[in-house]
């Protein structure tokens, strides 16, 4: 179908797209790589030096550091476990015939197009304050001491906000998922006497896993990189209890004006992208060949 | 008998799915209400029903200027949504029509670019927008978030595209259509929905982009992003006035996506889910 011309033609058609994402991905890093071993700090720009390997050193050294990307790695998991489970839970629910369907979903839906600085301050102030949010409400109105949440607990604070954003996001995706499984598959083994159980682990989640795999997937390349929820909320504090590698590398770099060292905290915040974006894009890799 | 059960049955699916779903809308829900409060209202403590009054929406505008974020946001949001467009479409419609051995290598490799994490390329972006007068500039965040949705926009349109059958480009070519009456007559018309899809859902993904956002702006081309977030510093008791200013700042996208629920899915599971 496609002439010499028309291919010549597809290849210009593409170069835009191609040329501006591949500038966008290597000169930023490319820089990056470079200031990570340059002793730069913006407060003194007129004394750069090469340092080699010590902003990683300082980096690696600073006790902040293995924190942060513990914390990372509990925002990542706490959210995708509560998002996965609470979703895969809604989505079959709303699966059920009822009444005013259109509506649930409406309101199940709602959260995911809330930007994260407003979703963070209500929920800071409203809901988790220990003076006048809801919770503490209840718990007075319970006879219980309000609990000051991001004093006490500051990441778990975090990961529900951040979880109370995606929630949503993985319901609809498994809803859709879960709607285009066969009705028939689904009589036979009713008929053929499977219960609520086998019929869910043998029937619905094989189908649901690419879902599921997408989910994984899509989530976790937004919330390696939480940002706005950390610095409108706790800012990471107390202390570093609820900074994560981004916040880490915010705080270097803007904060403390270090070039170098934030610059090498970035370069460890790709190296540990790519780690898991590696094994997702296998994984995904290998679920939508299907 | 077999209808009264599932007529319970019924009864349960709805009680229990609208307990979760008020639960889960509770926080938006409460913001709305507590936006209609008076300040003094606001801090007595729970009360689902307000006294209607709008003096907190008159409050953001008069005092911390409502409407110059809310143009920001708007201007950034259609504008790099627009130029991704622009950048895309062609890129889309090759990779679907003529596609060759590396056009699936490319699609991963763009959605790739997607893994590394912003904050990587802080310093540089940062350093790059301040040498170039783009910090806190309308041009350089739009620029910015085109870059950001570019692969998404990519893939979104190329799903799209792909399900346009190529037998009608070449019955159209037999008919002696060129390249240009192709493209206008016969691929937009039926491209259109795509499009319009592809654009609702980068609106809405612009829209909340609260990382360049926030950092590489100050005052002048600060959007709603970073306008919101700056009432995290303390200003005293001011829960109707952040309530009123929330809302306004997430109401058009909230009405937006409730009318691109399957595009959503579509779009954001690049096409593997439908």
């Amino acid at each position: 179908m496609a002439t010499e011309n028309t291919r010549g033609l597809a290849r210009l058609m593409l170069a835009p797209s191609v040329g501006l994402l591949l500038i966008w991905m290597i000169v930023p890093l490319a820089m990056t790589l470079w200031f990570s071993f340059q002793n730069y700090n913006l407060l003194n720009p007129a004394n750069v030096s090469w340092t080699g390997l010590f902003n990683y050193k300082f980096f690696y050294t600073d006790p902040a550091f293995f924190q942060s990307i513990w914390n990372t790695l509990l925002i990542v998991g706490g959210v995708l476990l509560i998002t996965v489970i609470g979703g895969i839970g809604i989505a079959l629910l709303l699966d059920q015939p009822m009444w005013g369907q259109g509506i649930v979903r409406i309101m199940i839906i709602s959260p995911f197009f809330v930007m994260p600085p407003v979703a963070a301050l209500v929920w800071k102030n409203m809901i988790m304050h220990p003076g006048y949010g809801v919770l503490a409400d209840i718990n007075r109105a319970l006879g219980f001491q309000p609990i000051d949440w991001f004093a006490q607990f500051p990441l778990l604070s975090i990961i529900i906000i951040v979880a109370w954003q995606w929630l949503p996001f993985a319901t609809l995706i498994l809803l859709t998922a879960l709607q285009s499984l066969d009705g028939e598959q689904k009589e036979a083994a009713e008929m053929d006497g499977a219960g609520f159980v086998s019929r869910f682990v043998y029937l619905t989640l094989p189908h649901l896993s690419r879902a599921i795999t997408v989910v994984i997937l899509i989530q976790t390349i937004f919330l390696l990189g939480v940002y706005a929820e950390i610095l409108v909320t706790t800012n990471g504090g107390p202390g570093y209890a609820s900074t994560n590698l981004a916040f880490l590398i915010y705080r270097t770099a803007l904060l403390g004006y270090d070039v170098g060292g934030a610059s090498a905290g970035g370069i460890i915040a790709v190296i540990l992208a790519n780690i898991i974006a590696i094994f997702l894009m296998r994984a995904v890799g290998k679920n939508l060949d299907k | 008998m077999a209808r009264a059960v599932s007529t319970r049955r019924m009864a349960v699916a709805t009680a229990a799915a609208w307990i979760i779903a008020l639960i889960i809308f509770f926080p938006i829900l409460y913001t709305i209400i507590t936006s209609l409060k008076t300040e003094t209202e606001a801090i007595k403590g729970f009360n689902l029903i307000p006294s209607f009054t709008l003096e907190s929406y008159v409050t953001v505008q008069t005092q911390s200027g409502y409407l110059k974020p809310f143009m920001n946001s708007v201007v950034i949001a259609v504008g790099s949504t627009i130029l991704a467009l622009f950048v895309a479409i062609p890129a889309a419609w090759s990779m679907a029509f003529s596609p060759t051995r590396r056009t699936k290598d490319i699609l991963m490799w763009m959605l790739s670019t997607k893994m590394m994490p912003a904050v990587a390329v802080l310093v540089p972006i940062y350093l790059i927008f301040r040498d170039f007068g783009l910090l806190d500039t309308r041009i350089g965040l739009t620029v910015m978030l085109t870059l950001i949705n570019l692969p998404i926009v990519v893939w979104m349109l190329y799903t799209y595209f792909r399900e346009i059958p190529g037998e009608i480009l070449e019955a159209a070519r037999m008919d002696g259509a060129s390249l240009f009456d192709e493209i206008v007559h016969v691929l937009t018309p039926m491209a259109v929905p795509g499009i319009a899809s592809t654009l609702l859902l980068n609106i809405i993904l612009a829209w909340n982009e609260s990382f360049w956002t926030i950092r590489l702006t100050t005052t002048n081309a600060a959007p709603l992003t970073a306008f919101i977030a700056s009432f995290s510093s303390p200003q005293g008791l001011f829960w109707a006035k952040l309530s009123a200013a929330s809302t306004l700042a997430i109401a058009p996208i909230l009405i937006m996506g409730w009318f691109s629920q399957k595009q959503l899915v579509r779009g954001l599971t690049f096409g593997a889910v439908k």
